[in-house]
């Protein structure tokens, strides 16, 4: 799989072996205390090192290696640049890596697609629609929406579901100790990731806060990041509260302000405002010295589109009795659509390589190499 | 010193287990009421740092063993810079980078101002006080070459190239007291392959005691097991530096790969001695005599690279006494060895407030700290971190007298 050894990863062995000789990094993160346990970086062990790095910078700005060294030892934008080129290597349908090439363009083409399969449908039933209503489903039927949005997210799960696969047969390959030595190891690997995933443990090294430049510890990075994670968790939980409230009580939208999807949407929907909104700021700011441009691209367009998604949502739920809401319907569902059917190839992946990194490297710590 | 398990710490380092220490690796070359002073302001140190946002690693990990008597710096001695310079700059004090000291205008034993050299010029600045942290020589080649002749010229700098002892020799010239050894220097054997200043920690080799070393005729010069190797390092950069050349080779054979710590650069790798030696540009015929002659003398005995084993050779010049193992099977790896020179010994003499020390009697308005005075504690020899511990009790010393000095002459008009 990821067996070609690009520039990138040459530059990050190089790297990884000057790191191997110092350890001086060895506290900050478990990108150094893993590498530690390995002699030789192989393109899988750069693909998981490289996916279990946070970006949160402490180790460029300590490194007397670091530019203008001869030794040129970036470790953060090195290993941000093998992040990106492992999403395309990991990609399916693998055509589709160009995406992460080329974000915009495959934002812009998922949206037009989105809008122009959702406009004739939209036209077609408002002819028939007698009067101004917030009902959404009078302007896309309920079976559409079900079906276009079933279908989409299937393909979606499908397609991270075999990318996550292929990670996992790569750079996460199961660890022959962690096999004999049984569950209970298992199991504690698991949780520790699965709070270390939740807690963003790592966007903080040794306790203090992530650097946006020298000498620079800032909460903001990780609190906006748990704006924008959770604020998508909770616009999940409010369509499925949705989804319930049609399914099994029958009850048809829309929702009072006060009822449980329009809450939870309503919550999430700021949380998505305020975390990518916040987020994009931070970027914008943050020393380009600690990420490769590609990723740096990725992290905007993705951000934009949360903000889109969430503004635009927002905006239905004031406007929906309105004049402009089947507009602006049409638009925010193209806007969500584009979102879902790039999830594979953009920055939204980072989550699931990350979240498998993490555990390999709980697992890996809870099972403590004999062989040395 | 610690008389207690902390943070950032195991067990307890005593004070006079230190300055026993100390004792032995400077023989007796140290300033005893200085030295005292130092180890028990060491006791609270990591929580002052902390106040100036350093950091320290947790115990329980760290290289070299060394959790019991050394705290290492999060991210090593650049981190800790930045973290220093950081706070100088939030208390709004002006830091005028790429600027040379190039001269000291010091009257009557008091220091009146000092004369700059930066990109834009010359400038002098005057001061009611003045704290000299300049360092040593050790980047000075031609000053090292007065001390080593031409084998200077093949020494590799482990640090900055800017401790060129410049302050020093002014200060030396306008009659401060000198202390520490002029003639000697803190070098320990590096990888020959690295960068001549700057190089740092990762250029060093753990390989020396798992096989032999050679020098450029192929022969061997020391015995390569004498103890372990965190306390044998530092003695063999001065003895590759008596070699011709001041060059050679650390050779081991396959058994010894991965008992020693990953090094920077890749081995020279070959399937035999007489290949092993070609590459080298070592005389091959004497190479495999070495080696033959030294496999001949090895004893049996049982190999354990972590105790100070039973293995060795007998009737050898030099033998080696703890890890000899035949060097029989292939490949060979080679790596290149020269003396890397950390720091240097010479410095000013100082009293108890870092004032130092003039011929004439004591300068009232100059402070050092650092390694420019280093030499009052360590004249010789070294203990693991206790280069930044001088540097930092004695900064806090220099900082704090050189403040009052400044404030009680303002005062008097």
């Amino acid at each position: 799989m990821a067996d070609v050894l690009t520039d990138a990863m040459r530059k990050a062995e190089h790297e990884m072996v000057v790191c191997n000789a110092c350890r001086y990094c060895e506290a900050y993160c478990p990108v150094f205390q893993a590498m530690e346990e390995r002699v030789t970086f192989q393109p899988a062990d750069l693909t998981y090192l490289a996916n279990l790095c946070h970006n949160c910078g402490e180790c460029l700005y300590a490194c007397q290696y670091a530019p203008p060294h001869e030794f040129n030892i970036d470790v953060p934008r090195t290993l941000s640049r093998v992040r990106v080129e492992s999403y395309e290597t990991f990609a399916w349908p693998s055509f589709a890596a160009i995406a992460f090439r080329r974000p915009w363009d495959a934002i812009l083409v998922a949206f037009v697609a989105g809008g122009l399969t959702l406009a004739p449908v939209a036209r077609a039933f408002m002819a028939r629609a007698t009067s101004q209503s917030a009902d959404f489903y009078a302007v896309i039927p309920h079976d559409v929406m079900v079906t276009l949005f079933g279908v989409v997210g299937l393909f979606v799960v499908t397609a991270i579901a075999i990318g996550h696969r292929r990670f996992a047969g790569n750079a996460c390959d199961e660890d022959p100790r962690a096999s004999h030595k049984g569950s209970r190891y298992r199991r504690l690997g698991s949780r520790q990731a699965a709070r270390d995933v939740l807690t963003l443990k790592h966007l903080h090294a040794t306790g203090e806060d992530c650097v946006d430049a020298e000498e620079q510890r800032r909460p903001w990075r990780r609190w906006l990041h748990h704006c924008t994670f959770y604020g998508f968790a909770l616009c999940f939980a409010s369509t499925t509260a949705a989804a319930i409230y049609h399914v099994v009580f029958g009850w048809i939208a829309p929702y009072a302000y006060t009822s449980v999807p329009v809450v939870l949407g309503t919550a999430g929907g700021l949380g998505l405002v305020v975390g990518p909104a916040g987020l994009l700021v931070l970027d914008l700011h943050r020393d380009a010295a600690l990420t490769d441009a590609s990723e740096r691209s990725l992290g905007f367009a993705f951000l934009t589109m949360l903000l889109l998604t969430s503004v635009t949502g927002l905006l239905l739920l004031v406007l929906r009795g309105g004049p402009y809401m089947p507009a602006l319907l049409v638009v925010h569902l193209a806007i969500v659509l584009a979102l879902f059917v790039t999830f594979p190839y953009g920055k939204f992946v980072h989550g699931i390589y990350r979240g498998a990194a993490l555990l390999k490297f709980r697992r890996e710590e809870s099972t403590p190499n004999e062989t040395t | 010193m610690h008389t207690a398990p902390t943070d950032v710490l195991t067990d307890a380092y005593p004070e006079d287990e230190f300055m026993a220490d100390l004792l032995r690796v400077t023989g007796g070359a140290t300033d005893q009421t200085l030295a005292r002073m130092m180890i028990r302001a060491s006791a609270d140190l990591p929580r002052r740092m902390n106040r100036f946002g350093v950091r320290f690693q947790p115990s329980i990990r760290g290289t070299l063993h060394l959790g019991r008597t050394n705290a290492f710096f999060l991210g090593g001695g650049k981190a800790l810079m930045n973290s220093a310079y950081a706070a100088a700059e939030r208390s709004d004090v002006r830091i005028v980078y790429e600027a040379d000291v190039v001269g000291l205008c010091i009257r009557d034993g008091r220091f009146e101002s000092a004369e700059l050299k930066t990109p834009h010029g010359t400038e002098a600045i005057t001061a009611r006080t003045v704290v000299l942290a300049a360092g040593g020589f050790e980047s000075n080649l031609e000053w090292l070459a007065e001390i080593w002749g031409d084998a200077a010229n093949n020494f590799i700098v482990r640090g900055t190239p800017y401790n060129t002892g410049t302050v020093l020799r002014l200060m030396l010239d306008a009659g401060a007291e000198p202390v520490g050894d002029p003639s000697q220097c803190h070098a320990v054997a590096i990888d020959a392959r690295a960068p001549k200043f700057d190089g740092g920690i990762v250029t060093r080799l753990d390989s020396v005691p798992l096989g032999i070393v050679v020098n450029k005729h192929g022969d061997r010069f020391y015995d390569e097991g004498e103890d372990y190797w965190p306390k044998r390092y530092a003695i063999w950069g001065r003895l590759v530096a008596q070699q011709p050349d001041q060059i050679a080779y650390s050779i081991v054979d396959s058994k010894a790969i991965g008992r020693f710590m990953p090094s920077v650069f890749p081995p020279i790798v070959a399937n035999s001695i007489r290949e092993l030696a070609s590459t080298l540009g070592v005389p091959a015929g004497t190479l495999a005599a070495t080696i033959e002659r030294f496999n001949a003398a090895v004893r049996p005995g049982t190999f354990d690279h972590q105790t100070l084993d039973d293995c060795r050779t007998e009737g050898l010049i030099p033998n080696k006494t703890h890890w000899a193992q035949r060097l029989d099977t292939p490949p060979f790896h080679a790596y290149p060895l020269r003396p890397g020179i950390t720091f240097t010994y010479l410095g000013v003499r100082v009293d108890e407030r870092a004032r130092v020390v003039l011929k004439g009697g004591l300068a009232e308005n100059i402070f050092a700290a650092g390694e420019i005075m280093a030499g009052n504690i360590l004249g010789r020899g070294y203990v693991a971190g206790v280069g930044m511990t001088i540097g930092t009790v004695f900064g806090e010393i220099a900082g704090r007298e050189s403040r009052d000095t400044a404030i009680r002459q303002a005062r008097h008009g």
